[in-house]
């Protein structure tokens, strides 16, 4: 794919530590999304894959290292500066996130009221090109409550693009969606990314999908990115964590068994 | 012990901060007013059955009460201004405080708190705009101008309850009932009402959009706020009703 491994990191994470409750979530962690491509970021459960998207979009603070999104380091920024960043960045939130007081054009209308003073006119025809696009133009006067869970999260696509941002973060973007479904959010994303050059990062577990389409991948364990590199390489991986998780073996470094006491033992400790 | 009131510390501190903030959104919210009507609308006309009916009965009751009481002195004449001043000083705005808690109160509560548990407020903040400008100040906003308007056809309704027992059951002269009311009752007993109104409006609706801002982002979480919504509502109503009392009383 087209884009070049040394284009310009429009996110860059260095040396990333964040504890929360006294439990390590990150542990060093580096990682890098480079302009115009997608980046795929993967891991299993509880490995703070939406911790480190609040960490992108500065709504929590590292305990050490940097995250720099646009060369800009998002811990450092006042609340001003941080929205002004906020509006290159469009985030599609696992289940949407719609606003249920809203039809959907108003939901697509929405970061447009709020930022910019567009004429009426001109603003439907931004939002009716924005719809066209995830191919629900014609649901434009429907309730979020009235759609599928595709649909939603496809409206939930068509309003994260809406202001045109540099940066596109998706959150879990295929889970519990029908084939169809998915197959339309990964041309989506793919189409996006080509046709308006947007820098996409995908936070997923859904290693089959992703892999068809992202440039590079980085696979979160312990804390930090146990490996990285396109998904070829990955697959290839000779290291047992990356393969477990690549290939979905139910044991191996990460156990089947959460700790407990021996087995044997709690069975019988009734009768003692 | 220690643990429940430092609880309480750090929770009034964690109210007083939100409300400082809210605050500071009121102004800058007024940039949508179409917002701001919708939730007069929903905090004032959609409690407004609730309320007339209640205060219909509170009337009634008043004029049975008051009656038998008042005939104890041979004052029965006095019924229509010590329906009227029970009312519009105190009856009035706490019952429809507490009302208004348990019907609007709970309902913003939950919609907010629905808003936190589906990332409609997370959203929100990630496309730059400020959920406490375009979601809590509105609320907060039109819970304020509905109470008042709401205790006052509280009060109205209350006294045509109370007339409607006093005068057309029990048999009180109806010209001394309305011109003992007209000669005794005084602005400055209006003014006590219409304060004390307002400052519960300002109480329950700060409680109402504080809990659902901050309830945890689950169906139990939503749950157990709104309760804390109409608990904290109404103890904070009935401490605020005895403190400007007692204020007025000595001024």
């Amino acid at each position: 794919m087209g884009a070049s491994p040394t284009a310009e990191a429009v996110v860059d994470v260095n040396d990333l530590h964040y504890a929360i409750g006294g439990r390590s979530i990150f542990d060093g962690l580096n990682l890098t999304a480079r302009r115009g491509q997608i980046t795929a970021v993967m891991g299993p459960s509880g490995t703070g894959k939406t911790t480190l998207l609040r960490l992108l979009m500065g709504a929590i603070r590292a305990d050490s290292g940097s995250v720099k999104v646009f060369g800009e380091d998002v811990a450092r920024l006042a609340r001003g500066p941080l929205y002004a960043l906020r509006r290159r960045v469009g985030m599609l939130f696992q289940n949407g996130a719609l606003m249920s007081d809203l039809s959907v054009f108003e939901n697509v209308a929405f970061p447009l009221r709020a930022h910019t003073r567009l004429p009426e006119p001109l603003l439907r025809r931004l939002v009716l090109m924005k719809l066209q696009a995830v191919g629900l133009r014609g649901a434009a006067d429907m309730a979020p409550a009235e759609l599928s869970g595709g649909m939603a999260r496809r409206v939930a696509l068509a309003r994260a693009i809406v202001m045109d941002p540099e940066l596109l973060i998706y959150d879990e973007p295929f889970v519990g969606l029908d084939p169809i479904s998915l197959g339309v959010i990964l041309r989506l994303i793919q189409t996006l990314n080509t046709t308006l050059g947007i820098t996409s990062i995908v936070v997923t577990h859904d290693v089959e999908e992703i892999s068809r389409i992202a440039h590079q991948s980085y696979l979160l364990a312990g804390g930090r990115a146990a490996a990285a590199g396109s998904p070829a390489e990955l697959l290839s991986a000779a290291t047992p964590a990356v393969n477990q998780f690549m290939r979905g073996l139910p044991d191996g470094p990460v156990p089947f068994h959460v700790p407990a006491p021996d087995y044997r033992a709690q069975l019988l400790e009734q009768e003692a | 012990m220690m643990r429940l009131l430092g609880n309480a510390i750090v929770r009034m501190g964690s109210v007083a901060l939100f409300f400082v903030r809210v605050l500071g959104q009121c102004l800058p919210s007024l940039r949508y007013p179409r917002l701001l009507l919708a939730q007069i609308y929903n905090a004032g006309a959609r409690s407004l059955i609730i309320v007339m009916l209640c205060g219909l009965f509170v009337g009634m009751v008043l004029g049975l009460q008051g009656y038998d009481l008042l005939q104890r002195f041979g004052s029965e004449s006095a019924l229509g201004v010590a329906a009227a001043l029970g009312l519009v000083r105190e009856l009035g705005p706490v019952i429809t405080a507490l009302l208004f808690a348990g019907r609007a109160g709970t309902s913003l509560t939950s919609e907010i708190g629905l808003m936190r548990a589906t990332d409609q407020l997370t959203a929100m903040e990630m496309m730059a705009v400020d959920p406490v400008r375009r979601v809590v100040a509105p609320r907060f906003l039109g819970g304020i101008i509905a109470m008042p308007l709401l205790t006052a056809i509280f009060n109205i309704i209350g006294i045509y309850g109370a007339q409607l027992i006093g005068v057309g059951l029990v048999g009180v002269e109806s010209g001394s009932f309305w011109s003992q009311m007209q000669s005794q009752v005084e602005h400055r007993d209006i003014n006590e009402g219409l304060i004390k109104s307002l400052c519960f409006g300002v109480a329950c609706s700060l409680m109402a959009v504080y809990e659902g801002f901050h309830a945890e982002p689950t169906a139990e979480g939503v749950g157990l706020a709104t309760t804390r919504t109409v608990v904290s509502s109404a103890v904070l109503t009935l401490l605020l009703d005895y403190m400007l009392t007692a204020a007025f009383l000595n001024s």
